[in-house]
C-alpha cells in the first residue's frame, strides 16, 4: 500500500514494494500514457518529474517514493497539450509512430524548467531519450521554438518538393 | 478502430464520433465492433450525429464532416495523413473538416475486401493504393455532384465543387456534402475506369506538405497503442521462449512461484515457451523471472557468431550458387585487367528494436474470437486468429491500433498472435494482454539477414571498369519465412538493389562485363524483412567497393559513377541532385571529409552526401548528411522529409552500433545497454532534397535508408584513405 501523489491528485495504490513506480502508474493508477521501453532506465519512454525532476520511472521502486512527492505523468503537463513544449511538438509535427514521445516532451519540459534558454549543447546533454523512428531532428527545432531560441546545426526546415510547373 | 479530427470535428466527441460513423456505415460489420479507447465502453451511437456512406472510402456527416477510411497500417510513416490527402483531393471537400477513421479486416472480409491489401510493409502503403483510393474519392464527388444536380433538376454540367460546397452559378444555389451526402449514398456508383484523376500538376492538397492528422494524442498520452489497452477481466502475460532458436521446453517448477500475489497461471505456449498469467503485467513478469525452467536446447545451443561467419565465408568461393545476373564475361575481363581492386565485405543481423514491443490482447468467447494488435498487416493478424484459435473467419475480429514502430516487424509472422492465442484458449471469456519484455523482444526477433559479400573489378589502362564481380553469401527471408518464392533454388530477393529490370530496385550502373550471384548460407536463427532490408547490405558492398575501384583508377568518386550511369538516367539525377545540394567538389573546413553514394530499392531512387570529422580517439562524427530522394510522385513533402530523416537515424544507428552476437546459439544483446541505439546528440543535421519525376510511384518510408551507411562509410575511407568493410563501427578502430 503506498499513498501516491500523481497530477495533483493522492492515490493509494496496492503494489508490492518492489514494483517500479512505471508499472503503478500504467496498471494500479491506469494513466498509460507513460511508457514502457526498456525497463532498464536506457530509452526513457518512462519519463515522468518528481518534484520537478525527469525520472525515468521504470527504474524507480514504487517503495521508494514518498507520499509528498509530486510525480506528474504526460497527461498532468497540462490540461489542453498547452504547455509550449506540446504546442510546438504539434507545430513542428515532431512525432512519428509516437510511442516514445511522452517521454521526450517531459524531458524536455524539465530541460526547459532549467535552462529556459538552452543551447545546442544543453539539449544534447539533455534530450537523450530513444526514438526508433528517429524524430531527432525535429526534436532539436521542437525545443528551441518552445524556448524561443534558435536553432543550432540542426534546425533546418526540410526542403519541399520542386514544383513540376 | 481510431479516428482523428480536426478543425470544427475535433469539438465532436471522439467516441460518439466514431461510433456514429462506424454503426451507421451499414450492414452487418458494425456489429461486434468495438472502440479500444479504455474499458467503459462505447457510448450509444447519436442519431443526431449519423452521416451516409457515399462510398466504402467516403463517409459524409451531416455537418460535413467527411470521414476517409484508411486501410493500411499506421506506424508512424506518415501513410494515414498521405492517403487521406490523395482521396480528398479527388473529393474536393474541405481539408479542415477531414477525418480518418481505421478500418478492421472483418469488416474488409465482409465486403468482400472492397478496401483492397491492407498489408502495410515494403513501403507499399501509398504507391500500391493510390490510383483505387484516388479513384474512391472521385466516385463520391461525383455522386454527390450527382445528387445535387437531381435535388436542383439541372444538368450536373453546370454544377461546381470546392471545399465541399456544390455551387450552380445559373441559379445562384450552393449546397454542401452534408447536405446531399445521403441522397448521393443512394445513386449508383460510377464506373472507376470511366474517371478521369487530377493531373498531380493540379492537385490541391496532395502534394502539399500538409501538417499530419494524428498528431494531437501523441502529445498527451491520450493515444491507446495496443500494450495500453484495458478491457474488463483483462489478465495479463508474459513470456519466455527457448533463448536458443529450435530448442523446447522442457519443464518448469509452478509451485515455486504459485502462492504470488496476482498469480494465475503458468501456460506452456507451443512446444518451446512458457508464459506466466496474473493480475498485472508487473505481477506476471516478476513471476515469471522467478519460474525456474529447464531448457532443451538442442544442436544449435553450439552455434556461434564465429561459426556462422565461417559458414557464409564457404558461399563466397563456393560453385553452387542461387541465383543472379551476367552480362560479357567479368572474371575473364578482371582476369586480364590492367589493375585489379578486390574486397571482402560483411553485414552483421541487425534487430528491429520498435519502441512498443510485440503485445496484443486477445478474447475467445463461445462463439467469437476478437484481437487488439499492433500489426502491419491486419488481414494477416485476422488469419493468424482463426488459425490459432480455430474459430472460422466471419467469427474473429481484429482491431488494429497504431504501432509503436514496425520496421518489418509486425508483417506477415504475427508470432506474437500465436502465442496469445495459446495462452487465451486457457481463459475462455477472459481478456489476455500479451506483452513480450523489451530483452524477450531482442531475443526472439526476426533479424536483418546476415551476408557477406566478395567483389572483384578489372580496371584498364585508362582506370575504365571493365568487369565487376560480385557474390553475396547470406541468409535468404524468403527460405525463412517463404520457401514457396523460391523457384528451382534462385532467390533474387537477397540481390535486391542489384536487379537489371527497372522499376524496383535496378542497379544504376551499366558494367560490360558483370557477374552478380547469389549463395544461400542459412542459419538457426530467425530473419525477415527490416526497414529497407537487402538494399541496405547490398548498397555498402556496391557503393564503398565503387569508391576503393575509384580510388584505384585515380577518380573522383563521383565521375567515376556518372561515366557508369548513361543508361540509368534516373539514377544519375538524383545522384547530380544529391552532389549538387551536398556541394560535392566545393572545399570543406579543415578536418570535415565527403562521401557519396546512391542505391535505387522500394521503386525510388536514393542518393546521400555524408560530411564527417575523426575523433582522436578512432571514432567518427557525422556532422551534415544531404539525401536526395525521387519517389516518383510526392504526396506529402514534408512528412517524406520526415521519412528520410527517420531512415538516416535508423540507418546510423545501424551503422555506429547495429550488432546482433550470437553465443551458444542465442542473442547476446538483449536490452539497449550493450544494444546501443543513437541518442539525439550524436543525429546530424539532415537536408532532404526531393526531385519528383512525376512519372512513376515509388515508395518513401525505406529507399533512402540503404545510401546512409554508404555515404557515412565513404566519407570516412576519404578522411582515413583506408576503407571500411564491415559494421557496426563501434567494433572498429578507425585510427
Amino acid at each position: 500500500m503506498a499513498k501516491l501523489n500523481i497530477n495533483g491528485k493522492v492515490r493509494d495504490v496496492q503494489a508490492e514494494a518492489d514494483t517500479p513506480l512505471l508499472w503503478v502508474i500504467r496498471e494500479h493508477v491506469g494513466l498509460t500514457g507513460t511508457k514502457y521501453g526498456c525497463g532498464v532506465a536506457q530509452c526513457g519512454a518512462c519519463s515522468v518529474h518528481i518534484n520537478d525532476e525527469v525520472q525515468r520511472s521504470c527504474s524507480i521502486r514504487v517503495g521508494d517514493v514518498k507520499a509528498a512527492d509530486r510525480i506528474v505523468t504526460i497527461e498532468g503537463l497540462s490540461a489542453t497539450s498547452s504547455h509550449p513544449v506540446q504546442k510546438a511538438w504539434a507545430a513542428i509535427d515532431v512525432p512519428q509512430c509516437g510511442y516514445c514521445q511522452s517521454g521526450q516532451i517531459m524531458a524536455a519540459a524539465a530541460l526547459l524548467k532549467k535552462k529556459p534558454k538552452p543551447t545546442d549543447q544543453d539539449i544534447d546533454a539533455a534530450m537523450t531519450n530513444i526514438c526508433r523512428c528517429g524524430t531527432y531532428q525535429r526534436i532539436r527545432t521542437a525545443v528551441h521554438m518552445a524556448a524561443g531560441t534558435s536553432g543550432g546545426r540542426s534546425s533546418a526546415a526540410p526542403v519541399n518538393a520542386k514544383s513540376k510547373a | 478502430m481510431k479516428s482523428t479530427i480536426r478543425g470544427k470535428a475535433a469539438r465532436l466527441s471522439r467516441r460518439k464520433f466514431v461510433v456514429a460513423s462506424a454503426a451507421a456505415a451499414g450492414g452487418g460489420f458494425a456489429l461486434g465492433f468495438h472502440l479500444p479507447f479504455g474499458i467503459d465502453g462505447a457510448t450509444a451511437q447519436s442519431a443526431a450525429n449519423a452521416g451516409s456512406e457515399v462510398n466504402a472510402w467516403v463517409y459524409i456527416k451531416p455537418d460535413d464532416t467527411c470521414v476517409i477510411r484508411i486501410a493500411r497500417s499506421e506506424m508512424g510513416q506518415g501513410t494515414l495523413t498521405g492517403l487521406a490527402q490523395l482521396v480528398a483531393e479527388e473529393l474536393e471537400c474541405d481539408w479542415k473538416k477531414v477525418a480518418t477513421d481505421s478500418v478492421t479486416p472483418g469488416q474488409n472480409l465482409a465486403r468482400k475486401r472492397i478496401w483492397g491489401e491492407m498489408g502495410t510493409g515494403g513501403s507499399r502503403g501509398i504507391r500500391t493504393s493510390q490510383d483505387y483510393v484516388r479513384r474512391g474519392g472521385a466516385a463520391a464527388r461525383i455522386m454527390l455532384l450527382q445528387a445535387a444536380a437531381d435535388q436542383w433538376k439541372v444538368p450536373v454540367a453546370e454544377l461546381t465543387v470546392a471545399n465541399g460546397v456544390i455551387t450552380h452559378a445559373g441559379s445562384k444555389r450552393t449546397t454542401s456534402y452534408g447536405k446531399v451526402a445521403a441522397a448521393a449514398a443512394k445513386l449508383a456508383a460510377p464506373d472507376p475506369k470511366s474517371i478521369t484523376l487530377k493531373d498531380p500538376k493540379d492537385w490541391k492538397i496532395a502534394g502539399k506538405p500538409l501538417k499530419r492528422l494524428d498528431t494531437a494524442d501523441k502529445l498527451n498520452g491520450s493515444k491507446v497503442y495496443a500494450i495500453d489497452v484495458k478491457l474488463p477481466g483483462m489478465l495479463c502475460a508474459a513470456i519466455t521462449d527457448c533463448p536458443v532458436y529450435g530448442g523446447k521446453l522442457k519443464s518448469y517448477d509452478e509451485a515455486t512461484i504459485a502462492g504470488r500475489t496476482g498469480f494465475r497461471k503458468v501456460v506452456k505456449v507451443k512446444d518451446s515457451a512458457v508464459a506466466v498469467v496474473a493480475d498485472t503485467w508487473w505481477r506476471a513478469k516478476s513471476a515469471l523471472d522467478a519460474l525456474p525452467i529447464v531448457w532443451d536446447e538442442g544442436t544449435n545451443a553450439s552455434q556461434s557468431s564465429a561459426t556462422i561467419a565461417a559458414h557464409l565465408k564457404d558461399g563466397l568461393t563456393a560453385t553452387t550458387t542461387n541465383g543472379g545476373r551476367q552480362n560479357g564475361d567479368a572474371l575473364k575481363a578482371i582476369e586480364n585487367a590492367a589493375k585489379k581492386v578486390e574486397a571482402v565485405y560483411a553485414t552483421p543481423f541487425l534487430a528491429h528494436a520498435t519502441m512498443e514491443t510485440m503485445n496484443c490482447t486477445v478474447k475467445l468467447s463461445a462463439d467469437k474470437a476478437e484481437l487488439w494488435v499492433p500489426t502491419q498487416n491486419k488481414e494477416a493478424s485476422l488469419a493468424a486468429l482463426s488459425e490459432a484459435s480455430g474459430v472460422p473467419l466471419d467469427k474473429c475480429e481484429v482491431y488494429g491500433h497504431d504501432l509503436g514502430g514496425g520496421f518489418g516487424r509486425r508483417g506477415g509472422t504475427q508470432d506474437y498472435v500465436h502465442q496469445a492465442v495459446a495462452i487465451a484458449k486457457e481463459f475462455p471469456g477472459t481478456p489476455i494482454k500479451l506483452i513480450w519484455s523489451r530483452e524477450e523482444d531482442m531475443a526472439h526477433d526476426f533479424y536483418r539477414p546476415i551476408s557477406q559479400c566478395k567483389l572483384s573489378a578489372g580496371l584498364d589502362a585508362d582506370g575504365n571498369l571493365v568487369g565487376l564481380h560480385v557474390r553475396v553469401s547470406g541468409q535468404s527471408i524468403n527460405a525463412y519465412l517463404n520457401p514457396a518464392l523460391i523457384a528451382g533454388g534462385k532467390d533474387e530477393r537477397q540481390l535486391q538493389g542489384y536487379y537489371e529490370q527497372p522499376g524496383d530496385a535496378q542497379l544504376g550502373y551499366s558494367v560490360p562485363n558483370l557477374l552478380i550471384e547469389y549463395a544461400m548460407r542459412n542459419t538457426h536463427v530467425p530473419v525477415g524483412p527490416w526497414r529497407g532490408v537487402n538494399t541496405n547490405q547490398n548498397g555498402v558492398y556496391m557503393e564503398c567497393f565503387m569508391d576503393e575501384v575509384a580510388r584505384a583508377a585515380g577518380k573522383d568518386p563521383l565521375e567515376f559513377r556518372r561515366a557508369l550511369m548513361h543508361n540509368h538516367p534516373k539514377h544519375l539525377a538524383v545522384l547530380n541532385a544529391v552532389a549538387e545540394k551536398g556541394d560535392w567538389g566545393k572545399p570543406l573546413p579543415a578536418g570535415i571529409h565527403r562521401g557519396i553514394a546512391h542505391f535505387m530499392g522500394y521503386g525510388s531512387y536514393s542518393a546521400a552526401v555524408a560530411e564527417v570529422s575523426m575523433t582522436g580517439k578512432g571514432k567518427v562524427r557525422i556532422h551534415r548528411m544531404v539525401l536526395a530522394l525521387n519517389c516518383g510522385h510526392a504526396v506529402n513533402p514534408d512528412q517524406i522529409a520526415a521519412q528520410v530523416e527517420g531512415s538516416v537515424a535508423y540507418g546510423l544507428t545501424a551503422t555506429l552500433y547495429g550488432d546482433c552476437t550470437i553465443e551458444n546459439g542465442r542473442m547476446t544483446k538483449l536490452n539497449f545497454d550493450t544494444y546501443e541505439i543513437m541518442r539525439l546528440a550524436e543525429m546530424p543535421k539532415v537536408e532532404t532534397v526531393i526531385v519528383p519525376s512525376f512519372d512513376f510511384w515509388g515508395g518513401v518510408g525505406e529507399p533512402t535508408i540503404c545510401v546512409v551507411a554508404p555515404a557515412v562509410l565513404n566519407a570516412i575511407h576519404a578522411a582515413t584513405g583506408k576503407p571500411v568493410r564491415t559494421l557496426p563501427l563501434k567494433a572498429i578502430n578507425l585510427a
